[in-house]
């Protein structure tokens, strides 16, 4: 079993070439399949990361237990733990809580105590606060971060999960067993950091609810982001300009209820000078949405996927600086940084193609289960 | 001579093709390749390579005089500052072809990305050639300083053969488009012109390789309005540090 996506050279060479990678599938049938497709999809692109942060997300992997956040939580010491446990136990009905199933070995190394909470707010804490579950969570994730010094949430959905650590993906994937698990839908990254500290809670992706991210550049107007989302209850506490991005799509899919194309027109807004040539219905839309949303637009370059329940979003910034290849086979989509990394796992696709910059590709299970959550109602 | 890149690292692969090339190999066919990098970088001499699969980025980078044929798809930088020989790649690539390029030639038969043949240079007999069958998008020449690109778009179907900013900063070399741009997709460096004679029998001796290399007819491409961009001053910082 491992053979099969373990490292598949001698990583001798110290030389780094280049800045993160990322990969995703997913199946618009709704079908399971397990992780190590992800992992061999990323393995391909461990030349763009430097083992300073790997990770995944999957979608579909905890059916028993749909109905339940899933919370995965990392603590630096046992206080930590207790502190978050009580916490949960104030204001949460919880109904199992266990070590993330872990694999040691020698590449993983200092990881923290790993934990993972199926939970429920309490109807009390929900009649106490007047806020909605999504909303009561949210609070929940940013006290822990912010005020429970050695505790962090890396991931708070229903039926998904964020995988991460300090190593190369393919390593990171390994550790975390993901060969256990099964999924419909499936994000990757490999992390070269260049501006923040290569951590366990730096890693890829980033989530809030079922929403996960991950990203290759840099978002440069990170300052401007991160005040307005804290205008909105927002707390960025994790070192890293890419969680503006993940909080963006909660704020304007969830919150906001912005359909997926007029959110990503927000973040990678067009020029002016394009606007001004548009139709005038479609021009005063645009002008709408730049005038709003302007402190959300993300510059920058980037090469952005998220994932969500029943879909994935893959983006770049208006002027395409990152790469990002998408592809179709059946009824699978997949993106990645470089086509090789599509390749490597569905070696005869039935169309393969580089999106424009600023235009998302859009991925969504179109049958039945599994149910789509809040972006469903809000497409245009 | 065959190597077989499935499971080899990029580093290990250019090590065999140098050594094949050292040893005397003329003709190397590097077999399911996915995704590795630097294939052919500065590699010199009377070698033609032909890959299968998806060639990794920076493919010819530095390249000088060899041939490389890819029966699929490449990447991003493909020939990145290439001084001499050709790159053909029979299906789509990715950004920033051609970076800087100052000799040889490089055509794709299908489409390309972004910042496509930006920095193209040319002195005297070294005249970097591209030729592109498919579309390309925003920042096509952009800042280029020499050389001859051509943008075929013959899959176009009515969309747009080219982004905007094209020819943004150019102030050297010649862009044939078979089409005429919008005044708005031009960068405010060059002008939309008529070809003359000379630039006639320059694209057609150049679309004529182009199809032979692809097994395309040449006199049904040729059969269209091209249009030429060429910059509208020259050198416009020539004399910035000089005085």
């Amino acid at each position: 079993m491992e053979g099969r996506w373990n490292r598949r050279y001698d990583w001798q060479y110290d030389r780094i070439p280049s800045g993160c990678g990322l990969a995703a599938i997913i199946s618009e049938a709704g079908r399971s399949f397990g992780g190590e497709e992800i992992i061999q999809s990323i393995c391909v692109l461990h030349d763009r990361s430097n083992g300073l942060g790997g990770g995944f997300a999957g979608y579909g992997i905890y059916p028993e237990k749909r109905d339940l956040f899933a919370f995965h939580v990392m603590f630096e010491s046992i206080e930590a733990k207790e502190l978050v446990d009580a916490y949960f136990d104030r204001n949460f009905y919880v109904e199992e809580s266990g070590h993330i199933p872990t694999r040691k070995i020698k590449e993983i190394t200092n990881a923290p105590l790993l934990w993972r909470y199926f939970v429920k707010p309490l109807d009390d804490s929900l009649q106490d606060c007047e806020l909605c579950e999504e909303d009561f969570v949210t609070r929940s994730v940013f006290h822990i971060n912010g005020e429970i010094p050695g505790a962090y949430v890396f991931s708070s959905g229903k039926n998904m999960g964020a995988f991460k650590a300090v190593g190369y993906p393919e390593d990171v994937g390994r550790f975390y067993r993901l060969d256990e698990y099964e999924g419909y839908s499936w994000i990757g990254h490999g992390r070269f950091p260049t501006n923040t500290p290569g951590w366990w809670g730096g890693a890829h992706p980033f989530t809030l609810l079922d929403w996960s991210l991950v990203h290759n550049g840099e978002i440069s107007s990170y300052g401007i982001n991160k005040r307005y989302l804290e205008m909105f209850g927002y707390r960025c506490e994790l070192q890293t300009d890419t969680e503006v991005a993940a909080y963006l799509f909660d704020l304007l899919l969830r919150r906001h209820g912005l359909s997926i194309e007029v959110a990503c027109k927000a973040l990678a807004s067009p020029f002016w000078s394009d606007i001004d040539r548009m139709p005038e219905e479609e021009r005063e839309l645009f002008k709408a949405i730049r005038m709003v949303y302007g402190p959300a637009l993300l510059n920058g370059p980037f090469a952005i996927v998220l994932g969500f329940t029943g879909g994935l979003i893959g983006i770049n910034d208006r002027v395409k600086l990152r790469p990002l290849v998408a592809a179709r086979k059946d009824d699978r989509l997949y993106l990645a940084s470089e086509e090789a990394a599509i390749r490597e796992i569905s070696p005869d696709l039935d169309v393969v193609w580089a999106p424009k910059a600023g235009e998302p590709v859009i991925g969504r299970v179109r049958t039945g289960e599994p149910e789509v959550v809040g972006a469903e109602e809000t497409v245009a | 001579m065959i190597i077989d890149a499935r499971g080899v690292h990029y580093r290990e692969l250019n090590e065999r093709i140098r050594e094949a090339v050292v040893g005397g190999a003329r003709e190397l066919k590097l077999t399911n390749v996915v995704g590795q990098r630097y294939i052919g970088d500065g590699l010199r001499g009377d070698v033609r390579i032909e890959i299968d699969g998806v060639a990794g980025n920076d493919l010819g980078a530095f390249m000088d005089g060899p041939t490389i044929v890819v029966n699929g798809n490449a990447q991003d930088h493909v020939a990145n500052t290439m001084n001499d020989g050709k790159i053909v790649v029979r299906g789509d690539a990715g950004d920033v072809l051609g970076y800087g390029m100052r000799g040889g030639k490089l055509f794709i038969k299908g489409d390309v990305g972004y910042r496509i043949g930006i920095h193209m240079k040319s002195y005297l007999s070294k005249v970097p050639v591209l030729v592109i069958g498919g579309c390309a998008r925003d920042f096509f020449g952009e800042y280029m300083a020499g050389g001859i690109i051509v943008l075929l778009g013959l899959n176009s179907n009515g969309r747009g053969l080219v982004g905007n900013y094209l020819g943004t900063g150019m102030h050297g070399g010649t862009i044939y488009l078979r089409s005429c741009p919008e005044s708005y997709q031009l960068g405010k460096e060059v002008a939309a012109l008529d070809l003359d004679d000379s630039d006639c029998e320059i694209l057609s001796n150049l679309v004529e390789e182009f199809a032979r290399d692809l097994d395309m007819d040449a006199s049904e491409i040729l059969n269209a309005n091209f249009t030429k961009i060429a910059p509208v001053s020259t050198r416009p910082y020539g004399k910035l540090y000089a005085y």
